[in-house]
């Protein structure tokens, strides 16, 4: 059994220079991150940037085609996916939902539900339930098995600002409480969560990677979000060495172009420490801006 | 006063509802009709190949309906056409190699309308024996795999990073699909199995508040309809196959009738919580 209390280093959670290929070609390569216990993870990039596909690969439901993924034995994963549509054939009250995939005890079920707000609707049906609610219903699901690690692919969606606040603050409370590691993957590529101890930016490859830095500390940010918001969410400045061409193929800092991008090619400089840099709101680095299209922001690093 | 025969007819298909009820309701939720339609068209080819082989009749279109179910897995991972394009192809194959096998077989008299659409004069005491054991057998395999079944129904990506295995569910239940069309082949006939797993779960739908009280439900209503179709069957000298899918259809078109009052009260009482 894990113990949440010892200072436990060894990862939940680790993947070495892992790649998942599909009909010939990488949905992602060369990804490197970990998890510890109550660490929080958050990986952001654009559509299609295999996201999805890394934090499946980190749990196991895909089988990486290249590098490593470790887990430690016996890990117990709470998983929101990201799409998850229940056939309205099917009955299912929130209640039901709960022990979908192994038993709970009522006070468990209640305490979970509890948590998350959603107490009141243990009895109604799923397929009646409103996005962030539905969202909600989900989180107390995984959360109620007690897992030793939370993954969640984009649990704000379909919420809206107050209820992505809300539920960030509630992830954080989870993270104190059961001391999980949690996995979160972000849409957005400039704002996350405020907790988070590492971000992650994939682009088919690890773009860049980096802490983020506290909304709290930016006047501008403060005006924009409000004071609630600004204790939840946080700034991530990126810092890549290379541009996503339209084609697929990358340009990188040294003005070479290659059709791929993957550590194994030398253009890469991932240096953990270089990335975490401050920037000034006004910098003009084009990323605190969060209508910013990523492509714009990514041009300009170039 | 009722014959041996129907009785034997009436105790094989109350059998046969009983397990087709929980396995309907999964054809419904994971939207596979069609799927069992195409397994149930290539028992005839099961039918062919047991005359010509001399092979056990129940043997031989378990087999065949196994075989066809992992060919279609096996060409959907491939991907190249759509499953719809697929399930086309090997629905109508098989049962037209089977009638085209049937038909050169010029030694053996077969009664083809009895295999399409079920004939309750068919049913031997053997028959009754293999229902139930088989019945009772798919019964237990169901409890056992209903968490993994259910949760791989929702999403087969949480089944399995949660630590069960959907994979292996859906094999099984593809064997459990092959099973029951293999037993309720001379009851309902080749045509009109899906019929009998489908409608009654559907019936069930609008009484159910649960996935396993749907299931209940689902097996309560398909005997029914086993008994009035029989019946009927019996009364009027129709085919036992279209009598019992009859009887489900106004089973099914009576329970439209009051629903519309039932799913209003139950919304009220989630305000009430």
């Amino acid at each position: 059994m894990l113990n949440f209390r010892s200072p436990d280093v060894t990862p939940l959670v680790s993947l070495t220079n892992a790649g998942v290929r599909r009909n010939g070609r990488w949905l992602v390569r060369g990804v490197e991150f970990s998890i510890r216990r109550g660490e929080i993870v958050t990986l952001i990039g654009p559509n299609g940037s295999g996201k999805s596909t890394t934090a499946k690969t980190a749990i196991g439901v895909l089988k990486p085609d290249e590098g490593k993924v470790e887990r430690v034995a016996g890990l117990k994963v709470g998983y929101v996916p990201q799409k998850l549509s229940i056939d309205w054939t099917l009955p299912l009250t929130v209640e039901r939902l709960m022990t979908l995939t192994g038993p709970l005890k009522g006070r468990e079920i209640e305490e979970a539900l509890a948590s998350t707000g959603m107490l009141h609707m243990a009895k109604a049906e799923v397929q009646h339930l409103s996005g962030g609610e539905f969202q909600r219903a989900l989180l107390a699901r995984a959360i109620a098995r007690k897992p030793d690690l939370l993954v969640l692919d984009e649990p704000v969606q379909g919420v809206d600002f107050s209820g992505e606040i809300a539920l960030y603050e509630l992830i954080k409370q989870i993270r104190n409480r059961t001391g999980c590691g949690i996995l979160l993957i972000s849409h957005d590529l400039h704002i996350v969560m405020a907790e988070t101890d590492t971000v992650v930016c994939l682009n088919g490859h690890v773009c860049c990677r980096g802490t983020p830095q506290a909304v709290s500390q930016s006047p501008e940010y403060l005006k924009l979000f409000g004071r609630r918001a600004a204790g939840a969410l946080a700034v991530y400045s990126h810092h890549h060495d290379h541009t996503h061409l339209p084609d697929g193929r990358v340009l990188h800092a040294d003005g070479s172009i290659t059709e791929s991008c993957f550590p194994g090619d030398g253009h890469h400089h991932h240096d953990e420490a270089e990335n975490v840099h401050d920037h000034e709101p006004d910098c003009g680095c084009g990323h605190h801006t969060r209508l910013h299209g990523f492509d714009a922001a990514e041009k300009r690093d170039a | 006063m009722l014959d041996d025969f129907f009785i034997r007819a009436l105790v094989a298909g109350i059998g046969i509802a009983m397990v087709a009820g929980p396995l309907g309701c999964f054809v419904i939720w994971r939207r596979m009709a069609y799927f069992g339609d195409t397994m149930a068209h290539s028992a005839l080819l099961g039918v062919a190949l047991s005359l010509l082989l001399e092979l056990n009749l129940m043997v031989s279109v378990f087999l065949v309906a196994s075989v066809v179910s992992m060919l279609l897995l096996f060409l959907q991972k491939r991907g190249a056409l759509s499953t719809d394009a697929l399930l086309g192809i090997l629905s109508h194959s098989a049962l037209s190699i089977g009638l085209v096998i049937v038909a050169f077989m010029t030694w053996v008299r077969i009664d083809l309308v009895g295999f399409l659409f079920g004939d309750i004069l068919a049913v031997s005491e053997a028959d009754i024996d293999i229902i139930w054991g088989g019945g009772i057998l798919v019964i237990f395999a169901l409890v056992y795999l209903w968490r993994p079944l259910l949760a791989s129904t929702v999403n087969p990506e949480l089944a399995e990073a949660e630590g069960l295995k959907p994979e292996r569910a859906r094999l099984f239940f593809m064997l459990l699909m092959a099973l029951v069309i293999a037993i309720a082949m001379k009851i309902v006939g080749i045509l009109l199995i899906t019929s009998l797993l489908i409608i009654p779960a559907a019936t069930a739908r609008r009484f159910a508040t649960s996935p396993e009280v749907m299931a209940v439900l689902a097996s309560l209503i398909g005997a029914l309809a086993v008994a009035g179709g029989l019946f009927g069957s019996l009364h009027w000298d129709t085919p036992s196959g279209p009598s019992i899918v009859v009887a489900a259809l106004a089973l099914f078109v009576l329970s439209l009738l009051p629903v519309g009052r039932l799913e209003r009260a139950s919304h009220t009482s989630y305000g009430g919580n």
